[in-house]
């Protein structure tokens, strides 16, 4: 097969592949945001040693991660304009879809990152009278949050992958961007190709800064 | 949405299959069959390159090794099942007659096998260095002392990431839709389509993911179990205090 990569000029990248990226970036973020946000509640509720709040979270969380993430993107393209009673687009759809799928994903890696705070910290909170709320806020989720990072970003590059799956409901992200350009231009091999070596190197770049990021943390720990 | 309508499993969709249920055993067929296919090659291959990592003295085996791991890591996986089903069957004649199939297996054999390779090696890096000294000083080669002391402890480390990962990739082999793999999400996205009866379909294939990966699940633990060396435990790599 001979590869012809003519076709990949400017043009094509500006009108076909920074759409997609930005989407797929943007999505990124929102969902690593929300995740990280509504997955600290889950985990909270997972240790509250409350059984009305743990269950509910434990099943939330343990049924997210045992179903693919393509049947939950499917499920949510069906179910949210049910529920909001008006049609959205894909690419709405795939928004809500993330937060709330690595939502369980960000709870659990929250969980290991708050059980890894020795006890102590939490009776010597209370000790000196912080209330529950004040004790999280100020001496446990903080540290969590920084023994966490390294974990917390590997996730975030795991997800920036997983955004490829929008492809299910034809939401455009970089992806679908390189898939329409390959056929518009009769060269999907040559698209696909790119697309690959496009992923890896922001995710190899990604990956290289985590580590960098870990050691940092260690050595001030 | 309505009222739920379970009979439209008992319809028929019109080609060689008389009812949409049979249809779904047969897609549930096509997942487990791509899973367990995949999973054989990731096992392979990522115990192969797991242990390439770890060989003393060969810096380039290494070298190839953490390449590969990379690789293979940091491709979204749908990209690298079109890549396996559109680009390579181009590029290299040879893979030209393959069936769907094996390309599918093939992509997620890969993808996965960096993530064993991963996990194996820092199985076999979590063992004491003494294990390798020993096996070398009992006049063990290479390949021996890998066999025979190391490996057996490592893969008994892994199990539990291992469990993972047999269960990722039975969600992973949901992506092969994509290439039009008859597998589940396809019957899903297709039944859901020429029935609307959407919710049904989803909820079938969703309660049969949910099972399967229990099934799975409860057959790591009872190979964990089956396995266990009394009193073996490996500092530092246990979840959680135990």
């Amino acid at each position: 097969m001979n590869l012809d990569l003519t076709f990949f000029s400017w043009a094509v990248v500006s009108s076909f592949l920074l759409k997609g990226l930005y989407f797929s970036v943007f999505l990124t973020v929102v969902a690593t945001l929300g995740g990280i946000f509504f997955g600290t509640l889950l985990a909270l509720m997972r240790l509250s040693g409350k059984k009305w709040l743990d269950m509910p979270a434990a099943i939330y969380v343990n049924g997210m991660r045992s179903i693919p993430l393509v049947m939950v993107i499917l499920w949510f393209f069906l179910l949210v304009p049910n529920i909001i009673g008006r049609p959205i687009g894909p690419e709405y759809s795939a928004v809500i879809t993330f937060v709330a799928f690595e939502a369980a994903y960000f709870s659990e890696i929250m969980r290991a990152g708050i059980q890894s705070i020795p006890r102590g910290q939490v009776f010597a909170g209370m000790a000196v009278g912080m209330t529950y709320g004040q004790n999280m806020k100020l001496v446990i989720l903080p540290q969590a949050f920084r023994n966490m990072l390294p974990v917390l970003l590997t996730q975030t590059i795991i997800l920036f992958q997983d955004t490829s799956l929008v492809y299910a409901i034809g939401a455009y992200d970089l992806f679908k961007g390189f898939d329409t350009a390959g056929k518009n231009f009769g060269r999907p091999e040559e698209a696909y190709l790119l697309a690959a070596v496009v992923y890896f190197v922001l995710c190899y770049s990604l990956s290289w800064l985590v580590k960098r990021l870990h050691k940092k943390i260690a050595i001030i720990r | 949405m309505g009222k739920w309508d379970w009979q439209v499993f008992l319809e028929d969709p019109g080609g060689k299959i008389p009812t949409y249920w049979q249809w779904l055993v047969s897609a549930w067929g096509w997942t487990v069959s791509v899973s367990l296919c995949s999973l054989v090659v990731a096992l392979l291959l990522g115990s192969l390159v797991g242990v390439i990592r770890t060989l003393p003295d060969s810096p380039w085996l290494v070298r190839f090794g953490n390449a590969w791991v990379e690789l293979f890591r940091n491709v979204p996986l749908l990209v690298q099942i079109f890549l396996w089903y559109h680009v390579v069957p181009k590029m290299f004649p040879v893979m030209a007659g393959l069936p769907p199939f094996i390309l599918v297996v093939f992509a997620l054999g890969f993808f996965t096998s960096a993530r064993i390779a991963e996990q194996l090696r820092s199985g076999i890096q979590a063992l004491p260095k003494g294990q390798r000294y020993a096996g070398m000083a009992v006049g063990f080669t290479t390949p021996q002392y890998y066999r025979y002391v190391i490996l057996p402890m490592a893969y008994r480390i892994i199990i539990p990431p291992l469990t993972s990962e047999s269960m990722n990739i039975f969600k992973n082999s949901s992506v092969a839709f994509a290439v039009s793999i008859p597998e589940m999400i396809q019957f899903a996205m297709q039944a859901g389509e020429e029935t609307s009866r959407v919710t049904e379909m989803y909820m079938a294939v969703t309660v049969l993911y949910v099972i399967s990966a229990m099934v799975i699940n409860r057959i790591m633990a009872w190979v964990e179990k089956r396995v266990r060396v009394p009193g073996f435990v490996v500092a530092g790599t246990g979840g959680g205090g135990h």
